[in-house]
Formats: structure tokens, sequence, C-alpha cells
């Protein structure tokens, strides 16, 4: 009988969790084994045919590329501008909330807005870069997101303004549960900042910064809402993501079989990183 | 070379005074002991004297230099936290050399007062485990290591012995009293344990509100509290301070007419005296009734209501005594104290004044 009770207690979120989550990860997979099928071909087994042709796309490959670079471009950046930011804010200093407000502020907004507000910056002549960049350089205007060259760069850019701030709360609520004894057995030694932070914060430090290295990593391959404002991925899929082209495949070209397949290896790619982060960083973590 | 000179030294919080224009000498090679309930200042003085916060007013000298504006390194001061402040990610060797590596010490010399320092604490054995691994009384040690491995003839202890255990406290006291007595340092040492402070110090300071309320040796403290305070703080239990009143012949306990303790008027004095200077006797001594017995082993502390006052007796061994025993109590003339009951300040008996009670 009380089996029955926890079994009844268990079925809401237990049916929410395979009807949304578990079933259509399974689905995913089962479909990226068959054809995408049209009223004139049905749907057939192909079994790696799909991986096959995904091997053979070029654009998959350079989205690939380009997501590796967004990620190595804003991982670190934004943990390291977190984590001073962090340092910063966690000092005594005048209006501490409000400095801290305004650093967190970009996490708030959503990114569709973030993405308006920077289209305006990048906009070719009106925008405040190339405002910027005619008066102070007399430089001539150009089309920052129309150029394939610097397109990403500048999408790299905007998210690491949009979420350094958001780390940056990791990083002091970790700061924060430090003891001030630490600080001040150590400058009773004559240990400069420098040497205090590499020796005692930086280390002590290293769970949460595994922590936001994993998230980090997993927005890096999850964000794409800004790709709908600014770029639509272009010019030429040059600031399209993974993400982003699998919505492309989907839901424009409405190859749904390509689509889960490339879900599935996005799957992989996510799990594999997660793995190595977890086995490589947790031998030079110290946990209290 | 390393005694320690403050002078007026005051620490204001805002509106409030946290030290109140403080004057104390730290002889050296002494081991002075800063005394008082929590929130009495004396951590606060600590810290001004090891340069973690800054003098509102007046001087610190160190070994006749002021250091008053001086950053603590520069002190040549170590510290022992409360906390122990040892740190969670190194091990005890790296943590006790920390300040040695800061300093750019030679690795061969660190090495070799790292091995002296721990066969002095007795942490040998433990040198490679880190802070979570060992127990209090070895991160006490290891918090100990590290403020004599730095040589510095002056050493500060924030209630070190805190967060130990009883029968770990006594053994550290001794411990740590003889080390600094074999390594002759200059020792400043903070409690709110007036056990700790009359076992190992040479001089006390007892702090009250940010001011100081009495200076002496041990033995001064307890044979001539300076005030009702003072009398409270020393001693367990601690002494009996009961109300006087005028009576007939003479100063009696409050509602105790019977019980003529001294020579002349008793209203607004307070008369101190120890349990442990309190006797049962046969005849004369002032009359009472027992309320409450308490076994302690060794001795028996008893209640003792006298008039509207209860007193409490340390008598030794086991006493049979119930409640509602009549009891006379007795002691020595100059085991008394008087206090004026509005100031709380000490007056001075004159001896040939006393007659015995």
């Amino acid at each position: 009988m009380r089996h029955v009770y926890g079994w009844l207690l268990l079925t809401p979120a237990a049916l929410l969790l395979v009807g949304f989550t578990h079933f259509p990860a399974a689905a995913t997979l089962f479909d990226s084994l068959f054809s995408t099928g049209t009223v004139v071909r049905p749907s057939r087994f192909v079994a790696l045919g799909n991986y096959a042709a995904l091997a053979d796309d070029p654009i998959f490959w350079q989205v690939l590329g380009n997501n590796l670079w967004f990620a190595l471009g804003t991982i670190p950046t934004s943990m390291a501008i977190a984590m001073l930011m962090a340092i910063w804010v966690n000092d005594r200093l005048p209006a501490r909330a409000l400095v801290r407000m305004a650093y967190f502020t970009p996490t708030v907004l959503p990114m569709i807005a973030v993405a308006n507000l920077w289209l305006f910056f990048y906009t070719p002549q009106i925008g405040l870069l190339d405002q910027l960049n005619a008066w102070l350089l007399g430089a001539p205007s150009h089309n920052w997101l129309g150029d394939p060259a610097t397109v990403l760069a500048c999408t790299m850019v905007m998210v690491v303004w949009k979420e350094a701030g958001f780390f940056m709360i990791f990083y002091l609520a970790a700061l924060q549960s430090l003891p001030p004894e630490l600080e001040e057995a150590a400058k009773m030694e004559g240990s400069s900042r420098w040497y205090f932070f590499r020796r005692v914060t930086f280390p002590l430090l290293m769970p949460t910064t595994l922590f936001v290295l994993v998230n980090a990593t997993i927005n890096s391959f999850k964000l794409v809402d800004h790709l709908f404002i600014l770029t639509k991925g272009g010019p030429d899929n040059a600031s399209s993501l993974l993400l982003y082209y699998i919505y492309q495949v989907a839901f424009s070209f409405f190859d749904t079989a390509y689509a889960s397949t490339l879900t599935v290896i996005l799957l992989l790619l996510l799990a594999g990183l997660a793995l190595v982060q977890f086995q490589l960083v947790e031998r030079r973590v110290h946990y209290r | 070379m390393s005694e320690i000179d403050l002078q007026a030294v005051s620490k204001h919080y805002g509106a409030v005074r946290a030290v109140d224009r403080i004057s104390l000498r730290a002889a050296e090679g002494k081991f002075l002991v800063l005394l008082g309930p929590s929130g009495c200042g004396k951590s606060t003085v600590l810290r001004l004297i090891a340069g973690l916060e800054d003098v509102t007013r007046g001087r610190i000298l160190i070994g006749g230099r002021d250091v008053t504006r001086l950053d603590p390194d520069k002190r040549r001061i170590s510290m022992v936290f409360q906390s122990y402040a040892l740190f969670p990610h190194l091990t005890v060797a790296e943590n006790i050399v920390f300040g040695l590596k800061v300093r750019r010490t030679p690795a061969a010399e660190r090495g070799e007062r790292l091995a002296r320092v721990a066969e002095l604490v007795g942490l040998t054995e433990q040198l490679a485990r880190k802070p979570a691994q060992l127990s209090g009384g070895q991160r006490q040690r290891v918090a100990l290591a590290r403020a004599i491995v730095a040589e510095n003839r002056i050493c500060l202890m924030d209630e070190p012995l805190s967060n130990l255990d009883a029968q770990l406290r006594h053994g550290m006291r001794v411990e740590i009293r003889a080390l600094q007595q074999r390594l002759g340092m200059t020792v400043v040492y903070v409690t709110h344990d007036q056990v700790e402070a009359m076992s190992m110090a040479d001089r006390v300071i007892l702090m009250r509100e940010g001011r100081i309320e009495q200076e002496g040796t041990p033995e001064e403290l307890y044979a001539r509290p300076a005030s009702t305070f003072a009398a409270r703080f020393i001693g367990t239990p601690s002494m009996n301070l009961v109300a006087l009143e005028d009576g007939a012949g003479g100063a009696v306990i409050r509602g105790a007419p019977a019980s003529t303790v001294l020579p002349g008027g008793g209203a607004g004095r307070i008369l101190g005296l120890r349990p442990e200077h309190i006797r049962l006797v046969g005849a004369g001594g002032v009359p009472g009734v027992v309320s409450n017995a308490e076994y302690h082993g060794a001795d028996t502390i008893l209640t003792v209501q006298v008039g509207a006052e209860s007193l409490l007796a340390r008598a030794p061994g086991r006493v049979e005594l119930g409640e509602g025993a009549a009891v006379r109590l007795g002691w020595e003339p100059g085991d008394m104290h008087l206090f004026d009951a509005a100031s709380g300040a000490r007056i001075d008996l004159r001896q040939d004044a006393l007659q015995p009670a």
C-alpha cells in the first residue's frame, strides 16, 4: 500500500519528465536513423545514412567551427571578467550595491532586448561604434554585422557583456563564503594582494570556476536568440551556430530527420565536454 | 626590543567607542592577558596592535618605535586567530611556511625552520595533511607553528583555545605557556575565560566597555579586586557580593540584624566574600539556613540564606547538610572586601578597624 502511495506521488513529475524530456530524446535518436518522409516518398530506415550526409555537409563543419570559436572566445573572457568584477565589488567601496546591480543588469535583460540594443551599436553609419570610430579615428563606415570577418567577433563581444554579470554572482557568493581571517592572516605575513589571490583566493574559487565553466560551455551552445535579431546566421553562415543551424534545418527546410541527426551530435558533444571538464578539473579542485 | 606600549589609544566606530583611551604596557618576554566579557573591546585592542584596524586616536609603540600608522607586516608581529585562519587547500607544511615564502626565505632555510617548529609543536607526522584531516587541537598547533616560525619576538593570540574542548584546553594552556617561556616571546593573549588568565598570565588587564577596569598580576586581581565587576569576574564560583545595612552594633547583612560583620555604618556598602574563604563554624559567626548543597567531588558548594541575601560557601569534601539546615558561617577578617554600592569601587579597610565576625 505504501508503495502505491509513493508511486502516486512520483507520477506527475515522472510523466512530465518522460513526456517532455526522455521520450523526445529517444525519439530524436530514433528519427535520426530514418529519412525525412514526404507525400511522394515515405520515411524509410537509412541506418547511419544521415550521419554520412552530415560528414559531407560543408555548412555543418562551418557552423561547428563557428561554435568552437564562439565558445573559445566567450567562455574564458567572460569568466575572467566575472572574477575580476566579483573581487572588485566584494571590496568595501562606495555605492557597492549600485555597482553590483549595474554589473548584473545585462543578465536580467532578455537576449532579444540585448540583441536589439547592440544592433544599434553595430549599425553602419548611425550606430554607436561607427559614430565613435568616425569621431575619434576619422575611420570610414564599416558594416560590422555584414562583414564575415567581423560578424562572429561582434556577437561574441555582446555575449561576453551579457554573461559576465551572471557568472559574477557565483564568484561573489563564493568570495563571501571565504572567511576574512584568511586575508588578515596573509596580511600579517606581508603577502601582497596579488600573491594572496594567486596562492589562496584563486585555488579556493576552483569549485566555483568548474561550475561556471560547465555552465558557460553549455550556454555557448544554447545561446542563439541573438542570431534571430542580429544576423539570421549570415552573412554566408559566418555567424551561424550549431543550434541555429538545427533550427533552420528543422523549421525552414523541414528536414526533420537531418535536424534530429544534428541534435544527436550536439548532445554527444555537450555530454563529452562535461565529462572531460569534470575529470580534468576535479584533480585540481579543492573541495572543502 | 619587543615591548609594546599603548598610549591613550582609542578606536571609534561612528559614535561607538569600542576602545576608549587605553594605555597599557606589555613588558618584553612577558605574558599579558587581556581579559573581559564579550564586547568589552579586548579583541579590538589586539587588532589595533596587529595593525588590522586603524587607530582613531593615540599612539602604539613597539620596542620604542612608533608603529601607529605602519602596515601589519612591518610591525614584526605574529598572530594566532580564534578560528586559526588556516588555508584549507594547503598542507600543514605549506600553511606553516606561508609567511616565509611570502618573504622569499631560501628553500633550505625554510625546510630547516619548518622541521624545527614542527618538532616543537609536535606536528612532524602531520606535515603532509590538509587542515580538514586534523583534529581541533592539531589545527591549533598548526596556527601556533605558523606564528612562531616567523621568529618574531611578539605574538598576539585572539582566544586561541575557545574552539577546543575542556580537556584539550588545559593541555594547550600548559603548552602555550611553556612555549612562550622557552622562546622568550612577548605574548598578548585575549580571552574571556578567567581560568586562562589566572593560570597563564604574568599580568592581567581586565577590560570593561572599552576601558581598563583593573590591571595587575593574577594574584593582585584575586586578592584585591578594584571593583564589584572585577570581583565578580575572577574566581569560580564568583565572589559573594551582599548588600549591607546599618545595624545595632555596626554594619549587618541586609535582612539579618544579628549578623554584625563590620563596625560602623553599612548602608550603601557591599560586602565581598569569596566562597572558598567561608567556613562552617560551630559557634559564633553569622547564622544562616542552607537552601542548596551541590556536591562537586572534592568539595561541596553550599547556598546559604543569610537574611535577605544568599551566599555561596565552598566546603571541602562531602557535607551532609540538607535543605533547611541551620549553619553558622565564619571567615577571616582579612578575607573581607568592601565596595561602594553606588560606584562599585573598592573601599579599603584599615586592618586595625576589623573585628572578627
